[in-house]
């Protein structure tokens, strides 16, 4: 394959608008961007929070995002990819992933975009703690992101 | 061989890596969450549900039969909640 995907595992935030127009400035071939957002919320399940503090196995988190993106590039034509994934302390309102896909049509976008995050959600290496005024709390995962990423499994 | 640990699996056991030298018997991924979960409370803790364990063995992700042998890191963590 030759379109190589761009990983990045950072504690810094990062500029979804930079991030979408480098995948397709100075280029005629890409006709479609589709974009994922991850924020962090203000409040999980009722609860006001203070922030998310995520915890990430490094190297591990590299290697795994790097397996699920090389199936993404070899499952759909893709033009450009680049995932990036934050860890450390994230108050609400601030970036915690993005996935940007780039093909020459959409549907190809869509679906590798989703792939990734429902990929993400369950076998990307990080863990989410939350502050609240009751103090920090594991969350816990949940059943049904299992369904969503069981769904791309080639029978 | 080297264990990390990863979440709450880190805080129950209160450390976040070690070097360990198990016996020949502990052959698999299981095996081996059965034989630190009778080290200590801290361990028996962390291990009190190990069907919820996930593990990895040099940073890929395996079951829990998978066996150790040529192991270098073996990490152990909930399930994730990335993304």
């Amino acid at each position: 394959m030759s379109v190589a995907a761009t990983i990045r595992i950072q504690e810094a935030d990062f500029d979804v608008a930079q991030e979408i127009a480098a995948l397709s400035r100075g280029r005629t071939d890409v006709g479609a961007v589709v974009s994922f957002s991850g924020i962090c919320r203000g409040n999980e399940q009722g609860e006001p929070i203070a922030a998310l503090t995520l915890e990430h196995y490094p190297g591990m988190a590299e290697a795994e995002i790097g397996r699920h993106a090389d199936e993404a590039l070899s499952r759909w034509p893709l033009q450009g990819l680049t995932i990036i994934h934050r860890f450390g302390r994230i108050p609400p309102g601030e970036n915690i992933v993005l996935v940007v896909t780039a093909s020459a049509h959409r549907l190809a976008a869509f679906e590798a975009a989703e792939f990734l995050m429902d990929y993400l959600k369950t076998n990307a290496p990080f863990w989410k703690r939350e502050e609240s005024a009751r103090g920090t709390s594991w969350i816990e995962a949940r059943d049904h992101d299992d369904a969503a990423a069981a769904r791309w499994t080639k029978s | 061989m080297k264990l990390k640990y990863f979440a709450w699996v880190r805080e129950r056991i209160g450390k976040a890596e070690e070097t360990i030298e198990p016996p020949a018997e502990v052959r698999t991924v299981g095996d081996l969450i059965g034989w630190l979960a009778a080290r200590d409370d801290a361990y028996a803790y962390a291990f009190e549900k190990p069907k919820v364990i996930r593990a990895a063995i040099d940073q890929s992700h395996v079951k829990q039969d998978a066996a150790i042998s040529g192991a270098r890191e073996i990490a152990f963590f909930p399930p994730m909640t990335g993304g």
